[in-house]
């Protein structure tokens, strides 16, 4: 940790302490009581500069002993004991210096409780002073610290969100992929160029990169390519971008996984022909994305709220933007909505 | 000669099968259905020996519709990913094939099949489907009405009552009858909403309007439908417990 006299503002005023109260008492000294100037100065350096090191040691004693608690009773001892010795050390020197000065030892003699009452109250401003700047730095760093693992496990978290990639659509196209060998060679080569490229994409993004909504439509038909060679014609599609919004960002691989529990609800919903339908606006300084699907009110109970393997877009958009209302569903008579909305 | 019929949503899936039974004559492929409905039909019209059968399906599961089959035949489970589903298996020795499987994989599943007879097979499949362990949505249950496929969402169902090797489903329109046991439903149906209130019953607990005290020490539920319920001892400190009484 920082010692506050590696600050050199902290540094200064030290000094500037130091050279006000010896100029102060210089100047008592000699124009109240009419001591000679000589002896003012030689009283004052070294009460002063004795108090100075009182000081340096009082910062430096905190620095590794720090009490836990604002324990006062330990302050006021410490600044005492400190207090005496200082007086014990600038009386001794003074009398040595000044031994043949009749009058000054005599006044030094009847000054001594108001030096040590003096040297009492500053020692305890600092060492009371120096306590609450270490407190403050450990606050600081502590807070620092937390922010630090606050960051790291949202990363770690979005990562993990982003990454929920459902093995069951991998395997389900590899079997396919597997089927195709045998029954139409070239359109099994195309379709492991498909998954490749979709997986490559979901490899190389960051978690809270934005991308342009053009760019994650086209990586959205990628995987839509490949979910109509697995469902064929049961899988219907429809894309209605408004003008003026293919350049609007988003964060990476939202949609897919939004259209990817659509296709999952309304497939698994219904029999025959499933329509998903993606819709695009701008709506003021929001993005909104409607994602639809066919589904059956009298067997599928659509829960409040989210549901339906949303939550963890749910979690996503709140991690990224701090706001739980991002993400909506919508149910009416045989159409479930997925409406999300991006802050532009 | 052996009768087979193939349940999958995906043509794919169902061709690769179909592909891979070729080494197999004497299998002979009945019907290939795309969905439980299909599969249903099709497994009452032929009777077949085999099913291949995909657990993922439209509208119902593959295990969903097996319920309905009141003799089921062997199965063979073709699945890509089900962790919960491949534990359930292995605990009641029933076979299943990870998507993509290759061809001799494949023949391994016909060879086991060939081995068994026709009622350990169904024992098995039974024995899987009164697991409770077995994946699947708990807020439905699967009936069959004559020859119709009924959804039940669980909140419609008022109680069940034990009968013989029967579960009946009683709703507002009547009962259904289900081939599962009571401990099956005490586990699957949602914990929150269902109470075992006696040996021969499970109540749906915002179906009670009052509970009353019946003979030496027991009790009695009253449904809003007037229908009453046997509670045992320990059932009534259950519905207690649940009700926060």
């Amino acid at each position: 940790m920082p010692s506050p006299l590696s600050t050199k503002r902290f540094l200064f005023y030290l000094i500037l302490g130091w050279i006000v109260l010896v100029i102060a008492q210089v100047l008592i000294f000699n124009r109240l009581f009419t001591f000679p100037l000589k002896i003012t100065i030689t009283d004052s350096l070294i009460s002063i500069t004795m108090l100075l090191l009182a000081s340096l040691l009082v910062l430096n004693i905190t620095k590794y002993y720090l009490p836990t608690s604002y324990q006062y009773a330990g302050i006021i001892a410490s600044s005492l004991v400190l207090s005496l010795l200082w007086l014990l050390i600038t009386n001794s020197f003074l009398k040595i210096i000044f031994d043949s000065q009749v009058a000054y030892l005599g006044f030094l003699h009847n000054s001594l409780v108001i030096r040590f009452t003096f040297a009492f109250l500053l020692l305890t401003i600092v060492t009371t002073a120096s306590i609450l700047w270490y407190n403050w730095q450990e606050r600081q760093k502590e807070s620092q610290r937390k922010s630090d693992v606050e960051a790291l496990s949202r990363e770690a978290e979005l990562f993990k969100l982003r990454q929920q990639l459902q093995p069951h659509f991998l395997f389900n196209s590899l079997n396919s992929i597997n089927a195709l060998i045998g029954l139409d060679p070239q359109q099994a080569r195309k379709m492991v160029q498909q998954l490749s490229d979709f997986l490559r994409g979901t490899l190389k993004k960051e978690e809270s990169q934005m991308v342009t909504l053009e760019e994650e439509i086209s990586y959205l038909n990628l995987y839509l390519e490949i979910e109509k060679v697995r469902f064929g014609n049961r899988l219907q599609t429809r894309i209605d971008i408004r003008e003026g919004c293919k350049l609007a960002l988003l964060p990476t691989l939202l949609l897919q996984p939004i259209v990817e529990n659509a296709i999952k609800f309304g497939l698994y919903d219904t029999t025959g022909q499933t329509l998903i339908t993606i819709s695009c606006h701008l709506d003021q300084h929001e993005l909104v994305i409607i994602v639809s699907n066919p589904y059956d009110p009298e067997t599928s109970v659509p829960k409040k709220g989210t549901g339906f393997g949303l939550s963890s877009i749910k979690r996503r958009l709140y991690l990224l933007f701090a706001r739980n209302d991002l993400l909506i569903t919508n149910a009416k008579d045989t159409i479930f909505e997925t409406i999300v909305k991006i802050p532009q | 000669m052996a009768k087979v019929i193939i349940i999958d949503d995906e043509f794919l899936a169902r061709s690769m099968v179909k592909e891979y039974l070729k080494k197999h004559p004497q299998l002979e492929i009945m019907a290939e259905c795309s969905d439980g409905f299909e599969g249903l039909k099709a497994i009452q019209e032929h009777e077949p020996d085999l099913i291949f059968l995909d657990i993922q399906m439209p509208k119902i599961s593959g295990f969903e519709m097996l319920e309905l089959v009141e003799n089921p035949p062997a199965v063979i489970f073709a699945t890509a990913f089900d962790e919960y589903a491949i534990k359930a298996f292995e605990a009641h020795a029933i076979d299943y094939l990870l998507k993509p499987f290759d061809q001799e994989r494949f023949d391994k599943a016909i060879t086991k099949f060939m081995a068994q007879n026709r009622p350990a097979a169904t024992e098995s499949t039974k024995a899987l489907l009164n697991d409770a362990q077995l994946p699947g949505s708990n807020s439905r249950i699967v009936v069959k009405n004559g020859s119709k496929i009924k959804i039940i969402p669980v909140q419609e169902v008022l109680y069940l009552e034990a009968a013989d090797d029967f579960v009946k489903i009683f709703t507002k329109e009547g009962y259904y009858l289900k081939n599962k046991t009571m401990s099956f439903f005490e586990s699957f149906l949602p914990a929150d909403m269902f109470v075992r209130s006696h040996r021969s019953f499970i109540v749906n607990i915002q179906e009670i309007t009052r509970i009353d005290p019946y003979e030496k020490d027991g009790h009695v539920a009253i449904l809003k439908n007037g229908a009453k319920i046997n509670v045992s001892r320990n059932g009534y400190g259950k519905l207690k417990g649940v009700l926060g009484l």
